[in-house]
This record gives structure tokens, sequence and C-alpha cells, in this order.
């Protein structure tokens, strides 16, 4: 049985193409302004790249923020339960997930058959997601891609006073004049976002084990930050960014399983009436 | 190859004016206020009470530095010097980094005082609208702070904020107020209410081809819904006053005052001297406005004596 689940955030689209369990196909793509589009071309490619055409995909199920976008779904789901359905599957003893992306960050609480417990997201304020870190790159001219790497150089980091980024990005300018080293600042930085994802993971409680996924799981020197404020070790999964994808993939198979087992007890119970 | 110059739309004029109706030197009591603020710096020079001198400037990444350029830049025209005040306060952000200041007064209490001295006893809540925060102030009429809230954490409802948008939009932070009512119908307003993410937003609708000025309705409409969730919670009273740098901004005080159901105080003295003089009137100066004033009453109540006489 092959199935598709989309992730379409706010900055990049995830799709995972399998079957039965196993990964024909994934890739991710800059989701852009055009997102239906990046979307389809995205998943033609994938396609192609599988040797399957759509026709071979039984259901495709999207998730994120910009899931509606995947014009060509057959279902949606939110992007909690994705990731709900994910973890199960992938660490079924995760029971707080920590999704940061590039707009959102959420902490959920799961339990090991996929089910929300509870959840806290802010999608309201750039400062406790990836934006921040990007934003904070820039006013400290590191790639940021090099915010892990110079981050986890550091030992001691000032304490970041501004909440949000568009302050925060002031801040580091003054950092920088205060001549505090770039590592240290990066710190600060990862510091300062790791902050925000804790408060949000306390208001939902933060039981072990803890999963670290989205982008912004990518960031070593983030999940350095997290730990240290939460106080505990956090899983990083081998593909963090492509939980929300897999989750829906999951999903998809999930109700192409339950379709079938609706369709085979109908059968059951017409067959014996035909028989008399 | 002409080099392009870079334009930069967030960079508002600095002005500063000397009174021709006063004599310095004849005066009893000078004093000082200067209110170093995260994006904009005012000194505002009194003589016995009645505005004398004022610059208004740019802070910059020095506080000290910022209240030099903006106490020498108001006195740039006039043969007073520094050592001539008899007592500077220092307000704002950068209050503490104030160094020719004798005391330091919270921008609360000055933009209170500021604005009943600006608009007169009438008025009963203040709005400041600054660089990196905001303020609601309710105060009595003779300008004592009654309570006040304000939002100093996020950007979104602060001058900052439309600095970023009209570097964005690319037009000058001064024309966007005036520009944003030149539509056909106003637009939804921007939904995000962070800065960063109405960044996205905006680049989305410019992407999508929408008029420039719409988005600019759109913007600023936002901007007053933001700060409608402040005044809320105050609880608003007549006469109701804005200051700072936002005050300028036609876009966002017409749709604040829509939204409020309430007209805002014009932008004019409430002394008809001033207004018959034609002296300039800043709504960003409330707060050095009320700082020299509070200077003024320390030495008169002797509560403070002056920096130079004896």
């Amino acid at each position: 049985m092959i199935v598709a689940g989309i992730d379409v955030g706010g900055k990049n689209v995830h799709i995972v193409i399998m079957d039965d369990g196993k990964v024909l196909a994934k890739g991710m793509a800059a989701s852009g302004i055009k997102k239906a589009e990046s979307t389809t071309d995205l998943y033609n490619d994938l396609l192609k790249q599988a040797g399957l055409t759509r026709d071979k995909v039984q259901t495709v199920v999207a998730t994120g923020s910009s899931g509606s976008r995947a014009t060509f779904a057959n279902g949606f789901i939110p992007d909690v339960a994705a990731d709900a359905r994910a973890m199960a599957k992938m660490y079924p003893n995760v029971r707080t997930v920590i999704d940061v992306g590039a707009e959102e960050g959420r902490a959920i609480k799961v339990d090991p058959e996929g089910n929300i417990k509870d959840f806290a997201i802010n999608e309201k304020c750039a400062a406790g997601t990836g934006t921040f870190v990007e934003a904070m790159s820039r006013a400290l001219e590191v790639p940021v891609e090099d915010m892990a790497k110079i981050s986890l150089q550091s030992v001691q980091a000032p304490t970041m006073n501004a909440q949000c980024a568009v302050f925060g990005e002031s801040e580091v300018v003054s950092l920088i004049h205060q001549k505090i080293e770039k590592k240290d600042i990066a710190r600060a930085v990862h510091d300062a976002i790791a902050g925000r994802i804790g408060s949000l993971a306390r208001i939902v409680g933060v039981e072990k084990d803890v999963a670290a996924v989205g982008g912004m799981a990518l960031n070593a020197g983030f999940v350095d930050s997290l730990k240290r404020d939460l106080g505990v070790d956090v899983i990083v999964p081998a593909d963090p960014g492509f939980v929300g994808a897999y989750g829906a993939a999951y999903a998809a198979a999930a109700s192409v399983t339950a379709e079938q087992e609706v369709k085979k007890k109908v059968l059951e119970k017409a067959q014996p009436k035909e028989g008399k | 190859m002409a080099e392009e110059k870079k334009v930069e739309y967030w960079r508002w004029p600095e002005t500063n004016w000397i009174n021709p109706d006063i004599d310095w030197k004849k005066g009893q009591l000078i004093t000082a206020g200067v209110d170093v603020g995260s994006v904009s710096t005012q000194a505002v020079v009194m003589v016995d009470g009645e505005l004398y001198a004022y610059g208004n400037t740019r802070t910059g990444s020095d506080s000290p530095d910022s209240a030099w350029r903006g106490m020498n830049f108001a006195l740039e025209k006039s043969d007073m010097k520094v050592d001539n005040i008899d007592y500077t306060i220092g307000t704002g952000y950068g209050r503490v980094n104030v160094p020719m200041a004798q005391k330091t007064i919270t921008e609360i209490s000055c933009h209170a005082r500021g604005a009943n001295f600006m608009y007169g006893p009438e008025a009963r809540t203040v709005m400041d609208m600054g660089g990196q925060d905001c303020k609601a102030i309710s105060f009595d009429d003779r300008g004592k702070v009654l309570s006040f809230l304000m939002n100093d954490k996020c950007a979104a409802g602060t001058g900052r904020g439309m600095e970023v948008f009209a570097n964005l939009i690319q037009v000058p932070v001064w024309e966007i107020g005036a520009r944003s009512f030149q539509i056909e119908k106003e637009p939804p307003m921007i939904s995000s209410t962070c800065v960063v993410f109405a960044k996205s937003e905006v680049v989305s609708l410019l992407e999508e081809g929408k008029p420039e000025n719409e988005i600019m309705a759109a913007y600023t409409s936002a901007m007053a819904h933001r700060i409608m969730e402040l005044l809320n919670r105050l609880g608003v009273k007549e006469k109701f006053v804005i200051t700072g740098g936002i005050a300028k901004n036609e876009g966002v005080v017409k749709r604040l005052e829509k939204e409020l159901g309430m007209k805002t105080a014009e932008l004019k003295w409430a002394n008809p001297r001033y207004i018959e003089r034609g002296y300039p009137f800043d709504p960003q100066l409330a707060g050095g406005i009320g700082a020299a004033l509070f200077g003024n009453a320390l030495i008169k109540m002797g509560k403070a004596k002056s920096a130079h006489k004896a």
C-alpha cells in the first residue's frame, strides 16, 4: 500500500512517500510564496524519482500550517496530530514532543498510541521560532548553518534581555559593539529561544522521554541550550524536519487500513445475507 | 559609473528650534530635560517654565553621546552654554546615561507632565508611542500619574516596527500616514501580530500585486488595533492625547480614533500664545518638556539646588 505524507510549513515543504512503512522517496523544498506550486512540483519530482504515477498512491494526507495548499491531498491532519503519530511509530517512549519550525513552536504531550494528551502552540511571535535564529544570524553576520557550530564552542554566554526578534537584532548589534565574541552571542541566541520553547513545554508539563523535532532540531546548538533549559536529555530523530511528513504518511496508511477494515466488515455482514 | 545612493526610508529628519521671543540672559531659572529614548533623543531647554529650545535627534549606539548630541543640537543656534543651565533631568530608556543631568525621572512621569503642559489641563490619558515601547498613562489635571500600562517586550505597535515596515515597503516613514488614505477601499488589517511575521505577510501582499497604499492602510490599521488592546485595559478618559513619533502618523491615529470611537487631541499647543507666535509643535517633546518642568518645580520648592549658582 503506497501512501504519501505532505508537510507544508511556513518555510519548507517536506514530503515522504511510503510503501507499507518503507520509504520510497522523500524530499524537501522551500515553500516560498507560491506554496501550492512548490508543493505540487516537489510531489511530482518525488513520484518520478520513485518511478510512480499519481494513481499508484492510495492516499495522500497533508499537514502543516499551510497544509491546505497541498490541493491534491485526500485528507488533512493538524501538525500536532502528525507529530504524535510519528512519535508513536518511531519513538514510543517519548511523552513530550517539542516541535520548532520556521514560524511556529509547539510542545505536545503524547501517549504511546499516538494520541495527543495536551499541547501548547506559539504561532504569534517569532521569538520562539526558527525565524528568530535566522534574524539573529543576520545581525551577527554568521551564516545560519554555522550558528550551531560556533555556539557549541562557547562555554559562557551573556543573557539576552530582548524577548522580541526585532529588539533582539539591536541587542545582538550592541553585544558585538561590547566586543562579546560571536560564539558567545550565538549561544546567547540559542539560550534565548530555548528559554521561550522551555516555557511553552512547561505549560503542558515536561515528561520524559523528550524529543525535539522540526527544522530547528537540526541545530545542535539550540538542542544543547534546550537540554540545559529543561534539565533533561532531548532525543533528536534522524530526520527531525521530516517528522510531520512521516506522521501524515502514517495517518494516510492508517486511514487506508481503517477503510479496508470497514469494507471487510461490511462485506462480512453482507455475505450471509446473500447466502440466504 | 555613478554609485547608487542607498535610501534609508526609516531615517526621519532631525529638527531643532530656538524661541525668538526669549532672552535667556534675563531668565531666572533655566532647566533642561533630556529624553534619551531607544530610537530618538530630545533635549528641551526651558527658561522660567517657558519653552526656549529643543533638539530632536536619533539615538546612536551610545546613550551619553546621544544625550550630548541632542543637547548641542538644541543649543546650536543659541549663545547659551550647557553650563548656563541650572538643572537638568534625564528621562527615557537611557536616562541613567545622561552625563549632564543631576537627576533622573521615569519617562512615565515626564510624559504625563509634558502632555499636561502641551495639551492643557483637560488632558487625562496619554498614549506615548515610542521607538521601542508604548505606554498608556492616565493622569490628573496637574499632570500627576494615576496609573499606566506598557508594552516594552514586543516590537508590534512601536515606532521601531513602523521603521522596519517603511524600510521593507521602501516608502519614507513620514509619508506612510498620508498615503495610507489614498485608497479605494479599506483593506483587512495585517493579521500577524509579530513584526517579523508581518514582514512576510507584507511581502506576500506585494507579490500579489496589492497597491502599496493599501498595504500601508493594512499595516497602520493593525498597529491601531494593537494599541487598542493596551488602551482597553487601561480605560481611556478624554481628553485623549498621543505623544511620541507615531502621533505624527495620521494613518495610525485616525484608525485608532475610529476604533476607539473618540477623537484624539489636535497636535497643537494648549497655550494660545504659543499658537499665535507659531511655535512648532512636536509630540515627541513631551518627555523632555516634562523633565524640564520637573527641574523647575524642584528648584522652586527648594528640593534641588542649581548646578552652578552657589
